[in-house]
């Protein structure tokens, strides 16, 4: 059957933990995970809810396929009205978290309320229960982690945890888990802050039973498994360079959004590349990468874990973030190295790991900073306002900032906003380089044109993993497509985004996409859960799942006018590359995606299509 | 003429042992195509996957035909994706 039937409420302001059985109707028509998590949420909130609000609840919640002998299937998503946004928010994580929650026999927890004083939840298979935090309050997600492993004298509890980041709703805070894994977007972590909940800590012994068809799902898993490995790019690319190996193709492709996009090629791509890592270091002769490193059950093995050069200004004196740690992964070098400018790749691992330390998302953080070193160079900002010199390039200011960031210390409670609401307040949105407030991702629109509709769509701000159109259009994943033109891809980012909804509700990581079909993950979940799991049903979820998540973000007053992109690149033509000239074309994509989708001109999801899909 | 030439991820075992980086600065004749400068570094052709010249895309079936410029930049990947 592949779920547990089993959902732990967990109401935070009356102190309770109480059983009761997952909607297994919910279960057949939004899977798990993301859809099905989402399914609860949208059900259970008013949509225009403060989302720092003990009214906002916040659900982590496993997919069918988590914690089974599928490829990938560790992961875990975390579900809530996100504070950066203000819409849907949903942050997928991998590591052991999530495998190890199916384990304890739960398919998801909901959070409701808001915990009077600090609390971890602490689940030992069937037995929940809401500790006092006080002591860990103050902590960082490491040493909250060890403090929890310590106290429970069990190595092997996996924790999920908000640091000072979170706890100081830092509007990007993520949630982490396994010290370097972190469902990383669209401020989760301040929901959590929010609610007094400082970890999560799990004790799973049961491992995972009732699956459907035993003998079939081995046999898929098999098969399927095989394919990731006999796969050049799942079985090669992505375990020896990570997904870091796209900083130079990117670059030559001239779509490296570099100093809050004014240029979309970075001179220093080379140093901060996945080639940069292996490379050893003049100072001590090792290279920054270490190994490679897998989630539960993932037979890829993408992540990276590098030991930063000893003697960097960040770390010289600080001798606990020597030994190896995670990172860096593609968004976390692009977003903290060319968003701002900086080439200095120990300054990138320092400012990733105090990310992964204090619970922030990189991305975010890393973008805003490219924003407020561009106020910074326009004059609107200076040394004395920020606490230090920040000029584009500026590895000392990067350090400096994501330090306050995270602890919410002078000017970083304003980088803790987001660079959406700091470019206002300074009297330049424009230069938020945001979609619905959320910042954008390592790819620039301009000379990967599918991704501008794919972020402007985004049911949670601007986001790659939502349509990652890129595959295509640069990779050739499934099929070659031309970057630099519109056409055709108002069907693409609807297939991507529609796919991957189906990907993240199963329970396993998208990355399997680059090998994977739909039809791989189709026999797996068939075998795996009871009912009807053709394609053609997978294709329904999909979209099913795509279109609440657009109901919701309307009714919490979004409209057609947010699938938007910053005028800077809509307006101001790529200076150098392939795409020199172009600006991205989503006024000429916008209207034929929603016709694709079947909503009206405003971007609503028609009367017919919510009938078609069940909504 | 002058073209640069650059092999990155793995297949940067088949530059020169003595390179600094991923790029090569090559002296080639007029009329060279890609397709001849992946066969002079002995780059399997299964393995160059990824092709662009000046950051575009050049598809496996105009290779052979397509003659560099001066100043043409040439980048080759195996397969390889990210996120």
């Amino acid at each position: 059957m592949g779920w547990n039937r089993k959902v732990l409420r967990v109401d935070l302001t009356a102190g309770t933990c109480r059983e009761e059985p997952l909607n297994m109707k919910w279960a057949q028509d939004y899977l798990g995970s993301r859809g099905l998590a989402t399914k609860y949420l949208v059900s259970e909130i008013d949509p225009k809810v403060d989302p720092l609000s003990p009214e906002n609840k916040m659900i982590m919640s496993t997919g069918p396929l988590t914690g089974t002998m599928a490829s990938t299937g560790g992961r875990y998503t975390v579900v809530t009205k996100g504070p950066l946004t203000g819409a849907i928010a949903c942050s997928n994580s991998g590591g052991y978290f999530g495998a190890e929650l199916k384990f304890a026999g739960w398919d998801m927890i909901i959070f409701e309320g808001k915990s009077p004083k600090p609390v971890y939840l602490y689940i030992e298979n069937d037995k929940a229960e809401l500790r006092d935090a006080a002591h860990l309050w103050g902590r960082s997600c490491w040493e909250t982690e060890e403090t929890i492993k310590h106290e429970l004298q069990d190595p092997l509890v996996r924790v999920s945890s908000i640091g000072l980041a979170g706890e100081n709703e830092v509007m990007f805070a993520c949630v982490v888990n396994d010290l370097h894994r972190a469902a990383g977007r669209s401020g989760v972590g301040a929901v959590m802050g929010s609610k007094n909940l400082k970890a999560v800590a799990l004790r799973g012994t049961k491992g995972v039973s009732g699956i459907h068809d035993f003998k079939a799902f081995m046999k898929a898993t098999t098969e399927a498994k095989k394919v990731l490995a006999d796969n050049a790019v799942t079985g090669q690319g992505l375990p020896k360079f990570g997904t870091q190996v796209l900083m130079n193709v990117i670059n030559e492709m001239g779509a490296l959004p570099t100093r809050n996009h004014r240029d979309v090629q970075f001179e220093d791509a080379g140093k901060i590349s996945a080639e940069a890592m292996h490379e050893k270091r003049e100072s001590d002769g090792k290279a920054q990468l270490v190994t490679n490193a897998a989630c539960f059950g993932c037979t890829i093995a993408c992540g990276r874990i590098s030991e930063i050069d000893k003697g960097h200004f960040t770390v010289k004196n600080s001798p606990k973030y020597w030994g190896a740690s995670g990172g860096l992964e593609y968004e976390a070098a692009w977003a903290l190295g060319a968003a701002n400018g900086v080439g200095d790749i120990e300054a990138l691992q320092y400012a990733n790991m105090i990310c992964n330390e204090q619970g922030m998302d990189p991305i975010s953080f890393g973008a805003t900073v490219g924003a407020v070193m561009e106020l910074y160079d326009m004059g609107v900002l200076d040394a004395a306002k920020i606490g230090i010199d920040s000029p584009f390039g500026s590895a000392e200011a990067l350090a400096k900032l994501v330090e306050m960031t995270a602890s919410g210390e002078g000017f970083g409670k304003e980088i803790g906003l987001g660079s959406k609401r700091l470019c206002e307040k300074y009297g330049h949105p424009e230069l938020s380089m945001s979609v619905k407030g959320q910042e954008f991702p390592a790819y620039d629109s301009r000379g990967i044109q599918g991704m501008g509709l794919a972020y402007a769509t985004s049911n949670r701000g601007a986001c790659h993993l939502r349509g990652y159109t890129v595959a295509s259009e640069v990779l050739g994943i499934p099929v070659k497509t031309d970057p630099l033109t519109t056409e055709g891809k108002p069907e693409l980012v609807k297939a991507f985004q529609d796919a991957t909804a189906v990907f993240d509700s199963a329970g396993i990581c998208v990355f399997t996409s680059f090998a994977w079909t739909l039809a791989d993950v189709q026999p797996q979940l068939d075998a795996a859960c009871e009912g009807d799991w053709s394609m053609d049903k997978l294709n329904e979820v999909g979209e099913r799942i795509w279109n609440m998540e657009r109901e919701f973000n309307n009714a919490a007053g979004f409209t057609a006018k947010d699938d938007n992109l910053p005028p800077r690149l809509t307006t101001e033509p790529a200076k150098t590359g392939p795409a020199k000239g172009l600006v991205n074309g989503l006024a000429t994509m916008l209207p034929e995606y929603y016709k694709v989708r079947g909503w009206t001109p405003d971007g609503v999801p028609t009367a017919e299509t919510k009938a078609r899909l069940g909504l | 003429m002058k073209v640069a030439f650059k092999l990155f991820a793995s297949l940067s075992d088949y530059l020169p042992a003595d390179r600094k980086g991923n790029r090569l600065e090559l002296e080639v004749e007029e009329g060279t195509t890609v397709a001849d400068l992946i066969r002079r570094y002995n780059v399997p052709e299964r393995s160059a996957h990824l092709v662009l010249v000046n950051g575009v895309f050049i598809p496996p079936s105009e290779r052979i035909r397509h003659r560099l410029q001066p100043s043409d930049e040439v980048a080759i990947w195996p397969p390889i994706a990210g996120g």
